[in-house]
Order: C-alpha cells, then sequence, then structure tokens
C-alpha cells in the first residue's frame, strides 16, 4: 500500500533522510522508533508530502509522489494525519473542527458531516464535548479529537508522529486506546512513537531509525528481544529502562 | 470615556466666559449660531462614509497585496515589496492631488471628489493594510497550515477558513489603528473642495471670522468621533475573544 523506496532528503546542506527504503501493506500497522532528529517525523510528512523528497520514489496507494498537484490531492485525502501538537483549529468547536474537511474539501453536505463527526466523535468516546472549543479540552480529549478530526476524512492510511509525546502521563493511555481499537479495525497505520508497550500490543512492524536511515526493521517479537544492530539495542536498553 | 470628555471641555468653557472668545458663533441659542452648528456638522456624514468606504476597500487591497508578500514564489513576494515601498513613499496629500487632477487626465474620465479622495485614501492606507496582514497571517502557527493540508483543505479554504479568522482577531487592534488614522487623514480631502468636517469649517472660518472657536469645534468634532470609533473597536475584540471562551 505504501511503498518508499531509496529515498533522500535534504534541509540545505543537511541530510535528513539516507536512501530510506519502506514496504507497508495494507492493514499492516507499523511502529516507527529511534532516536530525537534522526529523521521520522521527516519520513512520514513525506508520505503526506507535507515535506518533498529529492530522490527516490514513494508510491502510495498506487499513486506515484511525483511533485504533481494530482498526486498530492489524490494522496492526501487518502493518507490522516495525527501531531504531537495536536494543530486543532482554536477558532472553531470540535464538531466544526470535524467539518470543515468533509464539508469544503469532500463535499459532503452539513448535516451529512456532522452526522459523521459525531459517529467519529463517539468512536474517540467524547461525544459530550461536540460543542465545545478545544482550549476548554484536556490534552488527551484534545488529541482524540484530532484524531476523530483525521477519521471524517475517510482515509486509507493513518500517520501519527508521537501523538502521546506532548501529554501529561496520565492522559497517554486515552489516546493510545483509541489507536489501539483503531489498529483492531483494520486500518493501515504508521506511527512515530515511544510507547513500547503500545508497540508490542498492536505493531506487525517496528523500525529502528538513527541519522537519517531505517537501521533495523523486523516483527516485535524479534525487535524487542533480540535486535541486531548495536545502534537498536543502546536506544531500546535506554527507553525501555527508565 | 466620559470622564475623560469632561476633563478636557471643562477649561473651554471657563475661558470660553472670557473675552477672547466669541461662542456666540455656535452657540445653538441663538438663530444664526444654530445653522453655523449645522453647517458644521454637516460635514460629519461626508467624513464617515469616506474614512469607512476607503478603509474597507484599502483592507481588500491590503489582503490581496498580502498574500503574494507570503509565497514562497521570489517573482510574488517582489511584487508585494515593490507595491508596498511604492505606495508608502507617496505622501497622502501628493496622492489626492494626483488622483483628482492627475489621473482623469490619462483615463480621459472625469471623477467625483468623493470617489477621488476614497482611492486616494484606499490607496495609500493599502500599504500598511498589506503589511498589518502579512505579520498577522505570519504569526499563525505553522501547525495550523500542516492540519489544514492533512484534511485536503485548497489554498483558499485554508486562508478562508483557518488562517485568515485567527489573524483577523490578532490583527484587530492595528486595524482599528488605521481606521483612526483614516478618520484624520480624510481631513486632507477637503483640499479638493470634499465636503467633510475640516472643509465645512474653512468655509465657515472665512465668512465668520471665528477660527478660534470653529477650530476649536472642529477639534472636539474629531475627538468625540475617534473616541467613539475606538471604544467601538474595543467592544468588538471583546466579543470577539469572549465567543471563544463559552
Ligand atoms: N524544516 C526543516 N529545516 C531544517 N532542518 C530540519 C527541518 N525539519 C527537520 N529538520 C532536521 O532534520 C532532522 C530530522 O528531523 P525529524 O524528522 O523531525 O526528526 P525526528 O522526528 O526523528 O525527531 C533533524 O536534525 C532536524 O533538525
Ligand atoms: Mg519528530
Amino acid at each position: 500500500m505504501i511503498s518508499i523506496d531509496r529515498v533522500s532528503k535534504f534541509f540545505g546542506e543537511f541530510q535528513a533522510l539516507n536512501q530510506v527504503s519502506i514496504e507497508v501493506m495494507a492493514g499492516e500497522r507499523v511502529v516507527v522508533c529511534g532516536p530525537s532528529g534522526s529523521g521520522k517525523s521527516t519520513m512520514i510528512r513525506c508520505i503526506n508530502q507535507l515535506e518533498t523528497h529529492e530522490s527516490g520514489r514513494i508510491i502510495v496507494d498506487g499513486v506515484e509522489l511525483d511533485g504533481s498537484r494530482e498526486a498530492l490531492n489524490a494522496i492526501r485525502a487518502r493518507v490522516g494525519m495525527v501531531f504531537q501538537q495536536f494543530n486543532l483549529f482554536p477558532h472553531l468547536t470540535v464538531l466544526q473542527n470535524l467539518t470543515l474537511g468533509p464539508v469544503r474539501a469532500r463535499g459532503l453536505s452539513e448535516p451529512a458531516a456532522r452526522e459523521l463527526a459525531m459517529h467519529y466523535l463517539d468512536r474517540v468516546q467524547i461525544p459530550e464535548q461536540a460543542d465545545k472549543y478545544p482550549r476548554q479540552l484536556s490534552g488527551g480529549q484534545q488529541q482524540r479529537v484530532a484524531i476523530a478530526r483525521a477519521l471524517c476524512m475517510e482515509p486509507g492510511i493513518m500517520l501519527f508522529d508521537e501523538p502521546t509525546s506532548a501529554l501529561d502521563p496520565e492522559m497517554i493511555n486515552e489516546v493510545l486506546e483509541v489507536m489501539a481499537g483503531l489498529a483492531e479495525s483494520g486500518m493501515t497505520m504508521i506511527c512515530v512513537t515511544h510507547e513500547m508497550g503500545f508497540a508490542r500490543r498492536v505493531a506487525d512492524k517496528m523500525v529502528f531509525m538513527d541519522h537519517g536511515e531505517i537501521v533495523e526493521t523486523g516483527p516485535p517479537d524479534r525487535f524487542f528481544e533480540n535486535p541486531e544492530s548495536k545502534r537498536c539495542q543502546d536506544f531500546l536498553q535506554k527507553i525501555l529502562h527508565h | 470615556m466620559k470622564r475623560l470628555l469632561a476633563i478636557l471641555l471643562c477649561p473651554l468653557f471657563l475661558t470660553g466666559c472670557s473675552a477672547d472668545w466669541g461662542w456666540y458663533v455656535v452657540n445653538p441659542g441663538t438663530k444664526q449660531g444654530l445653522t453655523n452648528l449645522k453647517f458644521l456638522l454637516g460635514g460629519l456624514q461626508y467624513t464617515v462614509l469616506l474614512s469607512f468606504t476607503a478603509i474597507l476597500i484599502s483592507i481588500t487591497i491590503g489582503l490581496l497585496i498580502a498574500l503574494p508578500g507570503l509565497s514562497s514564489n521570489g517573482w510574488l513576494r517582489g511584487f508585494n515589496r515593490l507595491y508596498v515601498e511604492l505606495i508608502r513613499a507617496i505622501p497622502i496629500l501628493v496622492l489626492i492631488l494626483w488622483v483628482y487632477y492627475g489621473m482623469p487626465q490619462i483615463s480621459g474620465l472625469s471623477i467625483s471628489v468623493f470617489w477621488a479622495g476614497v482611492i486616494a485614501l484606499a490607496l495609500s492606507d493599502s500599504a500598511f493594510e498589506a503589511e498589518i496582514f502579512r505579520a498577522g497571517i505570519q504569526s499563525i502557527d505553522k501547525g495550523q497550515y500542516e492540519a489544514a493540508h492533512s484534511i485536503s483543505l485548497s489554498y483558499g479554504d485554508t486562508m478562508r477558513f483557518v488562517i485568515l479568522p485567527q489573524a483577523i482577531k490578532r490583527i484587530l487592534p492595528a486595524l482599528g489603528n488605521q481606521l483612526v488614522y483614516m478618520l484624520k487623514m480624510s481631513s486632507l480631502v477637503s483640499v479638493i473642495g470634499m465636503q467633510e468636517l475640516t472643509r465645512k469649517a474653512n468655509e465657515l472660518v472665512v465668512t465668520e471670522y471665528r477660527p478660534l472657536e470653529i477650530y476649536t469645534i472642529l477639534v472636539l468634532e474629531y475627538l468625540v468621533l475617534i473616541l467613539l470609533v475606538s471604544a467601538a473597536v474595543r467592544w468588538l475584540e471583546r466579543r470577539m475573544n469572549t465567543d471563544e471562551r463559552h
């Protein structure tokens, strides 16, 4: 479903991605980890074209991302994204946050969009917050609204960029629960996260990145019990024992 | 605000009793005074109409000029800079004279005093509005663009539904300042014969020879008008902020 083939990306002189290759099947759940600055965000942001790559190929759902506007629009309609900082629209209510995309980009009628929004708010378990503004919600609730907002576009693929890193510890679980539920429903997901309990539970494939490269990939059992590279071992040591 | 006005007015009326002042000229108790006062206030509608029309147009132009200034395309940004620098360099009075007396010679169309004033004021102000919009839009977190991108919003929808509503809320005080500035600058349109507040005062001074009293009234007219407008802008700001909290 997603095929990334020898992709490189530069920010000026700095190489953020170095010959990154990875295949993701439909329905597969991939968890990406690695030290800060290793290129995790850059990689997943290339998938929905928030960043453009300089070399290599990215094919999503049969569409090659060649920099054309058609490819861009085809892809972002099919790929949902959840950000570390939520990025909700502060001047809109929860319901308006959710219906904006469906009405303006998918051409749904207002009532149909509202029904859809309430359906997904139910799914992230905060239907009672529909008429509040983002700032009136806790961090965990805001992130669940952000997930619902992405789902309202009915994407085939969901990208998560450290969705719990900005949350207070007591709110992390409510967000991970929603993500686990989504994984169970068969959504294709790529999650950048350091929540290793979550990774063991839902991941089909683990990916470890360092210095813009994919250093190691594998199924979670092997990845956690028996990592091959020294860099990955050190990294797991650090985050599992603290 | 009432107290402020009272303090400002107090010394005027105290000195008004002395021999140097001749308030009779605008004393509403006398027939001539009342006529004069009405004459002066007759300019108010034009000042207001001129300023509000001009600011609506200048805000529109300002926004249209600000957007290319935010583009990643160097030519578009260059266009924005050129416009802003050029317009900012022309004194308003010169622009008024040029639009009223100069422009008809190129275009072949004669233009009314009112619209010449509106065009000159709007053009001159648009450069400032463009800078205000640019700063306001730039102050919006880039995560807002990314979220809009991720839900497939077009550039136009992103601006209309996500960025501008937030930016406008932030620049409202600056827009209010521009409106006050515009109300004051509209006095310059008197030079081409626009019958606004300042022109009316000038004409009355010529017939009545009481510049002190008449220009004092003129000062007060602008003062009251601008204090009212400022209060309205602050009220609007408060309302927009409470909107979000409830
Ligand atoms: N827009 C940008 N401009 C310049 N450098 C960037 C930009 N975005 C990311 N980088 C750099 O690229 C590297 C990888 O960043 P990122 O993908 O965000 O890492 P991660 O998500 O793994 O922490 C970092 O060193 C970061 O400083
Ligand atoms: Mg990151």
